[in-house]
């Protein structure tokens, strides 16, 4: 049944620093709305826990992309399509433009943020993965200051989070020094359009003499949260390319995934295409 | 935390967008906001603020049909006419940005409106058509 929607407050700050007073003054009252892509949902479906809200919408504080000599700095409040066209992005983090371009469809790529994305901690999202296998950093930040820490321990269990009640997604950091790097993404879904992974897989990987120097696999819908496959990087790291080293993998990663069965597939099949999905990674380096 | 869709609906009269899915997969209530296609089903009208939004209502010109609207209803485009206005607008937003699309960018551009009517053939060659008529310029 919808939501009475006289039960909901919604306030709109105009400035990121009001924004986190708010959050400040009565944490655990307030959750942050941005493109609303996820809570509307919740909204209309009659199961939105939370009562107040605080608008992040159009925060120029939190919607741009910056450019360094080293990093790209992506805003939380960038929204999908802003991801798509930006050049750099485009050019140098193609998993990251990938994952933005099958994220719903148009308008929710509009509307939907990278950062509502992370905290909303689904592990079906689409740019986890990618910013996983990019070992991205994320920035947090509240009225007593900010921290940085790997997105990588962001995700504590299914929907938990190292994000404090008081504390905002900032921005995600990428390091621009992946040109020597190969680069795999594959979602796994019912439809090509506006699907929901059954499992999707990110990777990166750097060779030198044939042997596998640095490999990184992100992963969506094969653990209760987004997560860095490392058992299975660590599988691979010094090895050659050959049927040996791919039969280890696919051990690996079937050890390590954890997936489960529900509406949309099953765990037996999300592990299998999971490892499916990383042997072709792997031919493709070799 | 009123949505937009019913103060367009409710409100202000403006029927024209349509409730499908209430969840942002259908694109039924789809209008534009400051030139974007925005699912106004899962916009708070608090973030509608200070916007300009543009329903199909608004795409008439003098009374006339817009040329998009004219050539769906000229290739059969629309049938129950309930994700049309959705259709429309989405077209209305792919034309600006691909003023002569490929069949891919079409059916990118449309991807988040479900038709159960036409099997989208129909919606294809209209929006070829429209761009043919150079619609959006």
């Amino acid at each position: 049944m919808r939501s009475d929607i006289a039960q909901y407050d919604l306030v709109a700050p105009n400035s990121l620093d009001a924004v986190l007073q708010i959050l400040a003054d009565s944490p655990d009252h307030y959750t942050p709305i941005a493109g609303g892509t996820e809570l509307m949902v919740a909204l209309g479906a009659g199961r939105l826990q939370s009562k107040k809200f605080v608008s992040l919408w159009n925060l120029e504080e939190l919607r741009f992309i910056e450019v360094t000599p080293d990093a790209i700095i992506i805003g939380a409040g960038s929204t999908f399509t802003d991801i798509r066209k930006h050049r750099v992005i485009a050019d140098e983090f193609s998993i990251l433009a990938q994952a933005a371009s099958w994220t719903g469809s148009i308008a929710n790529q509009n509307r939907g943020t990278l950062g509502g994305n992370i905290v909303n901690a689904s592990p079906a999202a689409d740019s986890p993965p990618a910013l996983l296998a990019y070992d991205a950093e994320i920035t947090l930040i509240s009225t007593r200051g900010a921290r940085t820490l790997p997105y990588r321990d962001f995700h504590l269990a299914y929907k938990e989070t190292a994000l404090e009640p008081d504390e905002l997604l900032h921005s995600t950091t990428i390091l621009r020094n992946y040109k020597s790097y190969k680069s795999y993404i594959r979602k796994v879904g019912p439809r090509n359009a506006q699907a929901i992974s059954k499992v999707a897989i990110a990777a990166l990987a750097r060779t030198k003499k044939g042997l596998i120097e640095d490999i990184r696999i992100g992963a969506a819908s094969l653990r209760e949260y987004p997560a860095r496959l490392t058992a299975t990087e660590r599988s691979l790291t010094g090895k050659a390319i050959d049927p040996d080293s791919i039969a280890a993998a696919r051990a690996a990663i079937l050890k390590e995934a954890r997936p489960i069965d529900d509406i949309r597939s099953s765990a037996k099949y999300r592990a299998t295409v999971a490892a499916n999905l990383l042997e072709e990674f792997l031919h493709t380096l070799s | 935390m009123k949505r937009l869709l019913d103060v367009l609906r409710e409100d202000l009269h403006l029927t024209g967008a349509k409730e499908g899915c209430g969840e942002g997969e259908c694109g039924a209530c789809a209008v534009l906001i400051n030139g974007d296609l925005i699912n106004s089903c899962l916009v708070p009208i608090l973030q509608a603020e200070g916007t300009e939004i543009t329903t199909i209502e608004g795409l008439v010109i003098d009374e006339k049909l817009h040329p998009i609207q004219q050539c769906f209803l000229e290739e059969g485009g629309a049938q129950c006419g309930i994700c049309t206005p959705g259709m429309i607008l989405a077209t209305h937003h792919l034309l600006d940005k691909h003023p002569q699309p490929t069949l891919l960018q079409i059916q990118e551009g449309l991807n988040g409106n479900l038709c159960r009517c036409t099997g989208y053939m129909r919606i294809f060659s209209a929006v070829q058509q429209a761009a043919l008529a150079g619609a959006t310029e």
